[in-house]
């Protein structure tokens, strides 16, 4: 009786927020999924009627699509990289026992702190800048021709910044579930003849394994949908376009809505794909 | 020829010295009982022996050479850890492989130690479970196997026993003093709680603050305690140490009497009290017993069948061939 009365009053209190999460997804997923039938263009006569899933096609047929889809896993794909494996070594060497241990540790976390835009404008204007960027004297004091960063290897670039801004997150992660290993499983390696390598490799590692499965994934949901970084510095030029970023311009640079309602509908495919494909490789490492 | 020397040895943390120089002999196949209270740096001395701190300053030797300096992994001994140390991602059967996997040992050889091992602590049916699957004392057991694998000079024990239920510790205790008899390796086993040291010690190592207090058999140290702290800390329930005019009709600081060499009577004895508390045990019955002559109440066994309540006077006289007479440094009158 107590319990029926309970759970019903218990559905009735969580209700709000239940219904507030659901509109605020579901409102947007419908108009978009709305405006991707229509022919919309907002400054060339508006609502122009059904058209079924011409911009469906469209969308996948210009020739800006494929190379978008491989931009964006390549900058998702680069960056997890990237972000996990100096994630792990600067998690390693901030657990070790040092002087001013405190501040060093705010200080590594600091990137995370910095707006995507500002970081963006910082990397570009002042690192790689061909004339006058950091890298660019750099370059010079050695003697060399500077790279015109984000024109000549623009993925690396955006790669970079990306994974700069990305990798604090990881770190920090990583370095809790270090510090929450227990020592005696080191010391019990070390008299079973484990060397250092080996302490890592078969100790270490296993333990990080679910802290580098959540690190994965939330990273994912966050760089399928940069955006900032590449409108600061690239604009989308030199093989830069994401798939995020042809929406936008589908949108606001060709004022068509219904185009990049289309493109929408793809992102969250593709989303779903990668969410999927993550889950069957890492996500076992999420049971017991 | 296994034995196990330390040499001077001391180790300090910081300007914290936790064990001033000490030595101490381990022969070949001695069971060897580190015990003592909390903090009294039992298990640091283990850890030194282990290699797992370095030594500040003295010399451990193993089999007569000089392992100082050598890396834990080398010194031959095995170790079992208060938490166990599984580690929780592989199977029991990689638990256990894992020192010989480390020591590069043919997937054969590994195999057959492996299930050898296995056999003996009763573990082959659960080879392929997680730790984590496994009961405390499961767990405990793979520890153990851990360490037989490698065939090691050496077993060291750190408080093995303190993470298991009363029940389970009984029977560990067992198997793990079968296991000495059976192997005959030397095994080092620290722990606080002295009637693990009394069962399973072929000597025992009494230390607090880090100094050795009294080495000898459990009996040597029952029946001879060289000061009153050993005599205090090894017998359960603890033995009565008296002071004042009682001691000083025996010549002595403190008298100490153990409960079971005090006979009660309700009809008449040397000492007048009234009874306090009494727990039953079945086969023994522990009174707590106020005398006015002494400060804190006397611990006295009597027979399980022997029912005094609580408030009644009695009378008690002790067994003056138990009597222990200390100085007042502590130390054992002879």
């Amino acid at each position: 009786m107590a319990t029926q009365h309970s759970q019903s009053v218990a559905r009735m209190m969580m209700a709000p927020a239940v219904i507030l999460l659901l509109g605020w997804m579901l409102v947007p997923l419908t108009m978009t999924l709305f405006f991707s039938f229509k022919k919309y263009l907002p400054l060339r006569g508006g609502d122009l009627g059904w058209v079924g899933f011409e911009n469906y096609v469209r969308f996948v047929s210009s020739s800006s699509f494929w190379p978008a889809v491989a931009t964006t896993l390549i900058i998702v794909g680069g960056v997890l990289a990237i972000t996990v494996l100096l994630g792990i070594a600067l998690a390693l060497l901030l657990d070790q026992p040092m002087w001013g241990q405190g501040v060093v540790r705010i200080l590594v976390i600091a990137p995370f702190f910095v707006m995507p835009t500002v970081s963006g404008l910082v990397w570009k204007n002042m690192f790689m800048d061909p004339v006058n960027g950091f890298f660019a004297h750099l370059w010079r004091f050695f003697g060399a021709e500077p790279i015109q960063w984000l024109s000549q290897a623009s993925m690396p670039s955006l790669v970079m910044i990306v994974s700069w801004q990305w990798l604090p997150f990881a770190t920090l992660i990583l370095l809790t579930a270090i510090q929450s290993l227990d020592t005696e499983q080191l010391e019990a390696a070390e008299m079973d003849g484990a060397r250092p390598l080996g302490r890592f490799w078969f100790i270490i590692l296993p333990h990080l394994a679910r802290a580098i499965t959540v690190v994965i994934l939330i990273q994912t949901i966050f760089l399928l949908s940069i955006f900032a970084e590449i409108f600061v510095t690239t604009a989308g030029a030199f093989g830069t376009k994401t798939l995020t970023y042809l929406i936008f311009q589908r949108v606001l640079e060709s004022q068509n809505v219904g185009l990049g309602s289309a493109g929408g509908v793809y992102a969250i495919i593709l989303a779903n794909i990668v969410a999927v494909f993550l889950l069957r490789v890492v996500g076992k490492n999420l049971d017991a | 020829m296994k034995q196990i020397q330390l040499r001077q040895v001391s180790k300090s943390f910081g300007d914290v010295e936790v064990i001033p120089p000490l030595d101490l002999e381990i022969e070949d196949g001695e069971f060897v009982v580190f015990v003592g209270p909390s903090g009294c740096g039992k298990s640091t001395l283990l850890r030194l022996i282990a290699g797992l701190e370095d030594v500040t300053s003295g010399q451990v030797l193993i089999d007569g050479a000089d392992a100082t300096a050598i890396p834990p992994a080398r010194r031959g001994l095995a170790m079992v850890f208060q938490s166990y140390a599984l580690y929780p991602h592989m199977s029991v059967r990689r638990n256990i492989a894992f020192p010989l996997r480390m020591a590069g040992l043919d997937r054969a050889e590994q195999e057959r130690r492996v299930d050898e091992a296995a056999k003996v602590l009763n573990l082959t049916e659960y080879l392929d479970r997680r730790p984590g699957q496994l009961s405390g004392g499961q767990r405990q057991r793979v520890a153990i196997g851990r360490a037989i694998v490698r065939e090691p000079t050496a077993f060291l024990f750190d408080e093995p026993l303190s993470n298991l239920d009363a029940a389970l510790r009984v029977g560990m205790r067992l198997e793990i003093s079968e296991l000495h008899k059976r192997l005959s390796t030397t095994m080092i086993y620290v722990t606080h709680d002295q009637v693990e040291a009394m069962t399973m010690a072929d000597k025992i190592v009494v230390l607090q603050h880090g100094v050795i207090e009294q080495v000898g058999s459990p009996m040597e140290l029952y029946r001879a305690p060289r000061n009153t702290f050993v005599a205090g800390f090894i017998g359960s329930p603890r033995m009565n140490l008296l002071e004042g005019a009682e001691a000083a009709r025996h010549k002595a600081h403190t008298i100490g009497i153990r409960p079971e060499h005090i006979a009660i009577s309700t009809r008449k004895g040397d000492w007048q009290g009234v009874v306090g508390v009494s727990e039953h045990l079945g086969s023994d019955t522990f009174f707590h017993i106020n005398c006015p002559d002494f400060a804190a109440p006397l611990t006295v066994r009597a027979d399980g069948e022997l029912d005094l309540s609580y408030g009644s006077t009695v009378f008690l006289t002790p067994d003056l061939l138990h009597l222990h007479r200390f100085d007042d440094n502590g130390l054992r009158l002879t």
